[in-house]
């Protein structure tokens, strides 16, 4: 049951895309959403939906992925579309009992259901395309700036990491509490929701206090090794840009600029 | 430069109790062991016997209550020499899953020397010697939980080489680990003794780790009960078997026909050995 459970959902592969640097990556990413949020016209999805198919393409990541990632905020598109259909107020399109849609309403709503639909598949992309190591790597040099006014750019750094060695680990010793459990006779199926809750109990105070004793024991062995904060530590593999990851910042700024540009100034 | 690494004296050490009526519990009652380079020193005892809190003792994660440890002349308590300390006497751990940190091999390994913020390209070189050492290269891109425990381990103990320590203390690193995996493990500690030439502090349980060591001390509530060469040790049958350790099969084997009265040499280890005396 908790085998199909899959973490950083990175696919594999040495595109272009893939050896870009995160840094770079994470950057674009953000550019590219806030130049959604300029947006205020159909038209200019054109430009936006070309350069995010453009980079599927060039990374090679399969169709099947790429949807994969919007299926958690399916339900979410489908009330933001019904909500803004029926509560913008304008011309009448059509009628369902009390309620009514508008023309605006319609035309709004599938504008956010786009925008949204963008949103999740750039980010998808990201995460398809960076390993977790190289994310957190590019978080931390990203985020070291910040260490002025006191942000602990190392510590979330590492505390990713540290999450990420362990998800498999807590998800294998669940299935085995789970399974001492059900030899016991318990019973993680049966029952309404809170009963189910419920009978959740012996799984997840086992679960805790060995997460607690594991915390302790990692703790004593990373000061065993030395370890005592982000100060003076180097990292094996430093990150380097490359000709590549200027370019594509390039176009990425341009692309921004340009949708600024258009919208404010040439109409 | 002193021919000992560790220096063990005259300590104890009480852990605390955490309510008032009953005593603080004392772990470790006046022991002194002078561990020499390139020794191989097995300590034997067990559970409740002190050894873990020997073992942490030694690179300073603990504190004596009483008397100094000194590791290569540097006393465990000065703050300033805790982390030379900890870079001479690396230490492993029984549990293999709770001592990585990274979400792969070779960045695991890399994690003792980044700590110490050792250039960039001798991390690397060290990374890749201490693969080869414990025979682990091929797994250098792997996840650390799609490994056995032996090989668990065995990242473990080169995450520590990649340090570059004289000596290496390992808190029963065979603990957890199904027999196949203890013989990776201890082909591996024995290696690192003899071609790499690190002092090794072995702590367990398991006699039949014990055989090849140079020395082996055996503790016992907080004291040392026994000290020598493995020979003398487990000819003494009756004292091991007194403290509720087992003696190698071997040795009991040798020991029973001497004891029905053929005349044989009690002092084996192996079965060579044994094939030799008759």
């Amino acid at each position: 049951m908790l085998k199909n459970i899959t973490i950083g959902q990175y696919f594999p592969g040495d595109s272009s895309i893939h050896k870009l640097d995160p840094r770079i990556k994470i950057i674009s990413v953000i550019l590219y959403i806030a130049a959604l949020f300029f947006m205020d016209k159909f038209i200019y999805y054109i430009p936006a939906i070309i350069l995010l198919t453009s980079t599927i393409l060039v990374a090679k990541l399969p169709f099947k992925y790429i949807i994969k990632g919007l299926k958690p905020i399916f339900i979410l598109i489908i009330i933001t579309f019904l909500i803004n259909t029926f509560m913008t107020p304008g011309e009448i399109a059509f009628e369902i009992g009390p309620i009514t849609a508008t023309k605006e309403g319609l035309r709004q709503a599938s504008f956010m259901a786009i925008r949204l639909i963008l949103l999740v598949l750039c980010t998808t992309v990201l995460t398809l395309t960076t390993s977790p190591i190289l994310l957190t790597d590019g978080i931390e040099k990203l985020l070291n700036p910040f260490k002025r006014i006191g942000l602990p750019a190392h510590e979330l750094a590492m505390m990713m990491t540290i999450a990420l060695r362990f998800i498999p680990t807590l998800l294998e010793e669940t299935d085995k509490i789970m399974k001492a459990q059900m030899a016991r006779g318990a019973d993680f199926e049966s029952g309404n929701i809170i009963k189910r809750a419920k009978n959740l109990i012996p799984l997840l105070v086992p679960l805790f206090i060995s997460a607690f004793r594991r915390a302790d024991e990692l703790a004593m062995a990373m000061e065993a090794r030395c370890y005592r904060g982000g100060e003076n530590r180097t990292r094996m593999r430093e990150l380097e840009l490359k000709r590549f990851d200027i370019v594509f910042l390039i176009i990425v700024l341009i692309y921004l600029i340009l949708i600024i540009l258009f919208r404010y100034f040439i109409n | 430069m002193n021919d000992h690494i560790i220096e063990i004296k005259d300590i104890s050490f009480i852990y605390p109790s955490k309510d008032i009526d009953s005593d603080d519990y004392k772990a470790l009652d006046n022991i002194n062991i002078n561990i020499k380079r390139g020794e191989f020193v097995a300590i034997l005892g067990h559970n409740g016997s002190g050894k873990s809190t020997l073992s942490k003792l030694m690179n300073g994660i603990l504190l004596p209550t009483e008397g100094d440890i000194l590791v290569n002349g540097m006393n465990t308590k000065s703050e300033e020499e805790i982390w030379d300390i900890r870079q001479t006497a690396g230490m492993v751990f029984q549990n293999p899953d709770n001592q990585l940190v990274a979400t792969i091999v070779e960045e695991d390994i890399a994690f003792g020397p980044e700590n110490q913020g050792i250039e960039p390209s001798e991390i690397r070189r060290r990374v890749d010697e201490a693969l080869n050492i414990v025979d682990m290269y091929p797994y250098r891109k792997s996840a650390p939980h799609a490994l056995s425990g032996g090989q668990k381990q065995r990242i473990a103990i080169a995450g520590i080489l990649a340090m570059d320590p004289d000596c290496i203390i390992l808190d029963e690193p065979t603990a957890m680990l199904d027999p196949s995996g203890r013989k990776e493990v201890m082909n591996t500690v024995k290696r690192l003794n003899l071609k790499e030439k690190k002092t090794i502090v072995h702590i367990t349980h398991y006699m039949d780790e014990v055989v090849e060591a140079d020395r082996i001390i055996i503790l016992e509530k907080g004291r040392i009960i026994a000290e020598g060469k493995p020979k003398e040790i487990f000819s003494q049958v009756e004292k091991v078997r007194k403290i509720g350790l087992d003696v190698p099969q071997v040795t009991e084997l040798a020991y029973e026909l001497n004891k029905s009265g053929i005349d044989i040499d009690t002092k084996v280890l192996n079965i060579e050995e044994l094939v030799n005396s008759l």
